[in-house]
């Protein structure tokens, strides 16, 4: 059956909504507006009742899978269950009904959430200054490059410094964020063990490089154990360290980015800090740099005198603005709640109990599947489909397998160094039972791989539609329904 | 409170089956110099009640619009929010969904991207949309570097009627990829169209125009785009998405790319964020677009499915070759809007935008009445508009303040020729006799 889009519910003159009367003295439009200035064909807008739209919006809902449906081991996404009362916080008007151009005075709650949740998070990230600003974690690592570029040019480095290095375990972010900045990207290799081979660093660094981007633990969920050597390799050539804060839930109060030499970072409020992915947003990427960085920070920065709070623009060094306004304030709200809510000793069991749901879960499949880096993980592990492959069967088949048992997949094909990549990030919410029955899902896939593995090449076969043709979607995309031009198959409801 | 439901007997049972006597084993690949050997120095934690408390007391310190009536414009607008959109906003199979990679059990969140796109296809008249970028700002930056990219250009002309922050972002941005940024003047509030030429030349990638700009004035839009499209430059239109059932809209005169803000479309104004970037452009433009884009397709027994598409253009796949680094952006925010348009209609939109209009323009017509009150340009208007007044902007707003108004945007901040104006917004929400109050207030301060 398939699902009506809402313009195909739409009936003319239907209607849901209830606006304010006019209750002002009522002018000729085109008294107030030129000729010139107005729409001519109105946009074909659905015309549908209240109650249709909420049906209709209600069913989509349903064809959808979130961390309150089921278990969501997304690797490098930490899908951990976002508590309830951060929700109820956040939605208080004091907080949703506030513009951002109100005079400081009136929103001093507001200004001291931001505040507060700042120093906590440069606690965590042992860092010394912070900007909220950044919408989400790319555009965090955007605005840190920038604010390495500003510091480099600072120092008469800046033209010289036109390299920034990732690794070839790196999200694909980085590159691309370091391109958006008009840097040349360096790709470093990774050692036996996952981490950053050594000896490709020292032979790519130089006096040209302005910074290597680095999470640790890193996509492989393997700490770096070589972390201080390689911050002295960098530093000893002028460069700084970006850390890919993608990864922090694996370390919280366990180990600081800041202590590890990294000069900058971003934080993923919607992975480490609970607050909820939104179905691909809104994020929130805040980035904590060392003191000698701090003077380049977005504008404004919130700052405390005299114990009242307020927005710091006088900042002669600063990049500018990366975004309108402060931020993606309500997403603040909710991790400063979390954070709240848990404390040191709440951060800290977090990241413990994530590290061991994940090596917990490891061990469990690595019969099964293989484990290309065998040693204990962090927050998430990666394996490969390599035995499967013999079989015929690859990742993507057990990916759409794996939806049929109600869980959404791993991340997939993902760090780009593993064939074939499975990554597995359980987060530290799931229960063992929870990790059991994903664990013996994926077993009872590696034995379908062996004994039937059509039924994998076929899969999914529960969800609402089969394995959708993606090829012929961006061979001949249609991004948006059009009057009469699709046939619109069983409209049923 | 950590949310971990692990028992202990859970937890030895774990440990076993790793190898491992402790949790701490399991980080012994962390070396022991970069530990850190105390506890964070943070607040102790709460129990959900404190915190719930803490929360409200935090909230009660801000003065919210429900407390006070705004006339608090310029980029972020107090419309009215419908109940059925916070409640489909609320469903968590949406809100804890991450982005829909695994597109069979994601169908809900890629059919409502699929008809947010759509929707703001028709609602700009534009053919193609993506999925939402982070803000009006970024949207901005991002379709200067899009028609960098396209028009293999690296200049960008700006017209100064642009929201100041907006320019701001996109200055940011443009300085690391070696992009030039040059303004046009304004002239009586508007676009100068003579400097605008003047500025404008075959290096010029993209103009752009904000429609209403940020003083409230309605643009010659069609003029612009027949001077970008001169020089060969793309046309780039920000637009107010609350206008569009009575402006016309950036389809209708030519425009290549539309960006804007969507926080009216449903979204609360909280302090600046999140909000809702949008892009819409021509056809041909598409394989350039940045951000992500959901598509129709089939599944073999030929069903009806939507599937994240066009992915080669973006950072998962192409890496530093990426048409942007966006990865996240704002599909709730997104989801809002196309519920929030649903629900208005056909007749809705432009009934909401006669709204804005008709009150916007009592309240100038009684405001400008007021002696020492003159407006700032003879420029048509939408729904917001700058005037000139008596007293210093800052000072009135601190004195409305105390009789519970929140009067418009000093603009000195933003156009020191405009030292003594104020930008003030009128909604759908404000009711005549709240324009009244406020208009004795002023009258009180001249």
């Amino acid at each position: 059956m398939t699902m009506p889009l809402i313009f195909e519910r739409s009936e003319a003159g239907r209607k849901a909504y209830s606006l304010p009367p006019c209750d002002v003295p009522k002018k000729d439009v085109t008294e107030l507006l030129p000729g010139w200035a107005l729409r001519k064909t109105p946009p074909a807008l659905p015309e549908v009742g209240e109650v249709d739209l909420v049906r209709h919006y209600t069913k989509l809902s349903q064809r959808n899978h979130g961390v309150d449906v089921g278990f969501y081991p997304l690797g490098s996404c930490t899908m951990k269950y976002n508590p309830k009362v951060n929700e109820d916080a956040a939605a208080l008007p004091g907080f949703t009904n506030l513009h951002p151009y109100e005079p400081e005075d009136l929103v001093q709650g507001a200004l001291e959430l931001m505040y507060e949740l700042g120093r906590y998070l440069c606690e965590i990230g042992g860092m010394d200054e912070i900007t909220l600003q950044p919408a989400a974690g790319a555009h965090g690592e955007l605005t840190g490059l920038m604010i390495i570029r500003a510091y480099h040019e600072s120092r008469g480095d800046g033209a010289k410094r036109t390299k920034v290095i990732v690794p070839d375990s790196a999200h694909g972010t980085n590159p691309a964020s370091a391109a958006f900045c008009g840097y040349k990207v360096v790709e470093v290799k990774s050692d036996a063990r996952g981490g950053v081979d050594l000896d490709s660093l020292r032979a790519v660094m130089s006096d040209e490089v302005a910074a290597l981007m680095l999470t640790n633990p890193n996509t492989l969920g393997l700490f770096d154990e070589n972390i201080v050597e390689i911050a002295k390799i960098v530093h000893e050539a002028g460069g700084l360290l970006y850390y890919d804060g993608a990864n922090m839930n694996a370390i919280m109060g366990i180990a600081r980015p800041g202590d590890m030499g990294f000069d900058v970072l971003h934080f993923n409020l919607h992975k480490t800090f609970s607050t909820p992915h939104g179905g691909g947003g809104p994020g929130s990427g805040p980035v904590a740099v060392k003191k000698a960085l701090a003077p380049f920070l977005p504008v404004p920065v919130v700052d405390k005198k005299d114990g009242r709070f307020v927005l710091d623009y006088d900042r002669p060094q600063s990049i500018g603005k990366v975004k309108a306004f402060y931020g993606n304030f309500n997403v603040m709200v909710k991790a400063y709640a979390y954070i709240r809510a848990l404390g040191a000793r709440g951060l800290r069991e977090a990241s413990e109990n994530a590290v061991l749901n994940a090596n917990y879960l490891m061990r469990k499949l690595a019969p099964y599947y293989h484990l290309p880096y065998d040693r204990h993980c962090k927050h998430e592990f990666v394996l490969s489909a390599a035995h499967q492959l013999a079989c015929g069967v690859h990742t993507a088949d057990i990916a759409k397998m794996l939806l049929d048992y109600g869980f959404h997949a791993p991340t997939v094909y993902f760090p780009l160094i593993v064939r074939e990549a499975i990554m597995v990030e359980p987060t530290e919410t799931e229960s063992k039972g929870t990790l059991d029955a994903f664990a013996a899902a994926m077993v009872e896939i590696a034995r379908l791989a062996e004994t039937n593995p059509e039924v994998l090449h076929s899969a999914p076969h529960k969800m609402v539609v089969g394995r959708l043709d993606d090829v012929t979607a961006a061979r001949r995309p249609v991004l948006r329904w059009r009057q009469g031009e699709q046939a619109s198959g069983d409209c049923g409801n | 409170m950590n949310y971990v439901p692990h028992t202990d007997r859970d937890r030895s049972e774990m440990l076993a089956q790793i190898g491992v006597s402790s949790i701490d084993e399991l980080f012994s690949d962390v070396p022991a110099e970069v530990r850190l050997k105390r506890a964070l120095r943070l607040p102790e934690p709460m129990s959900e009640y404190e915190l719930a408390r803490h929360m409200a007391a935090l909230a009660k310190r801000n003065a919210t619009t429900d407390d006070l009536v705004s006339f608090l414009g310029a980029g972020s607008y107090d419309h009215f929010v419908p109940s059925v959109v916070r409640h489909i906003v609320s469903r968590s199979e949406f809100y804890t969904a991450y982005t829909p990679y695994q597109a069979e059990i994601s169908q809900g969140m890629l059919q409502a991207i699929f008809e947010y796109q759509t929707l703001m296809c028709e609602l700009v008249a534009m053919d193609v949309s993506n999925a939402s970028l982070y803000d009006g700002a970024t949207a901005v930056a991002e379709a200067a570097t899009m028609a960098c990219r396209q028009a293999r250009r690296q200049r960008v002309v700006v017209s100064r009627g642009v929201h100041p922050e907006y320019r701001a972002t996109l200055k940011t941005y443009a300085r690391n990829l070696g992009i030039e940024v040059v303004e046009a003047a304004l002239s009586d509030g508007v676009t100068d169209l003579e400097d605008l030429d003047r500025v404008t030349s075959p290096a010029t990638a993209c103009v752009i125009l904000q429609n209403p700009n940020f003083l409230g004035c309605v643009e010659h839009m069609d003029a612009a785009a027949e001077i970008a499209h001169a020089s060969g430059a793309l046309f780039v239109a920000s637009v107010d998405p609350i206008s569009l059932g009575v402006l016309a809209p950036p389809g209708e005169y030519g425009a290549d790319i539309a960006v804007g803000e969507g926080q009216g479309l449903g979204s609360p104004m909280s302090y600046g964020g999140p909000y809702l970037g949008f892009l819409a452009c021509r056809q041909e433009l598409v394989r350039n677009m940045p951000g992500r884009v959901a598509g129709e397709t089939r599944d073999p027994e030929g069903r009806r499915g939507y599937i994240l598409t066009l992915q080669a253009r973006e950072q998962h796949i192409r890496r530093e070759r990426a048409t942007s680094n966006i990865c996240s952006n704002e599909a709730l925010s997104a989801l809002a809007a196309a519920v929030y348009l649903s629900w208005l209609g056909k007749s809705g939109i432009r009934e909401v935008g006669e709204l804005c209009l008709q009150k916007a323009h009592y309240a100038f017509d009684r405001i400008t009445a007021i002696p020492g009150f003159r407006p700032a340009s003879s420029a048509p208007f939408f729904k917001e508009f700058a005037v000139r007044m008596p007293v210093p902007p800052e000072e009135a707003g601190k004195a409305l303040a105390r009789s519970n108004i929140l009067a418009g945007v000093p603009l000195g901040r933003f156009y020191p020729d405009l030292g003594d104006a104020m930008l003030i917004a009128v909604t759908e929400k404000r009711t005549k006799e709240e324009i009244d109050s406020f208009c004795r207030a002023l009258e009180g301060l001249a």
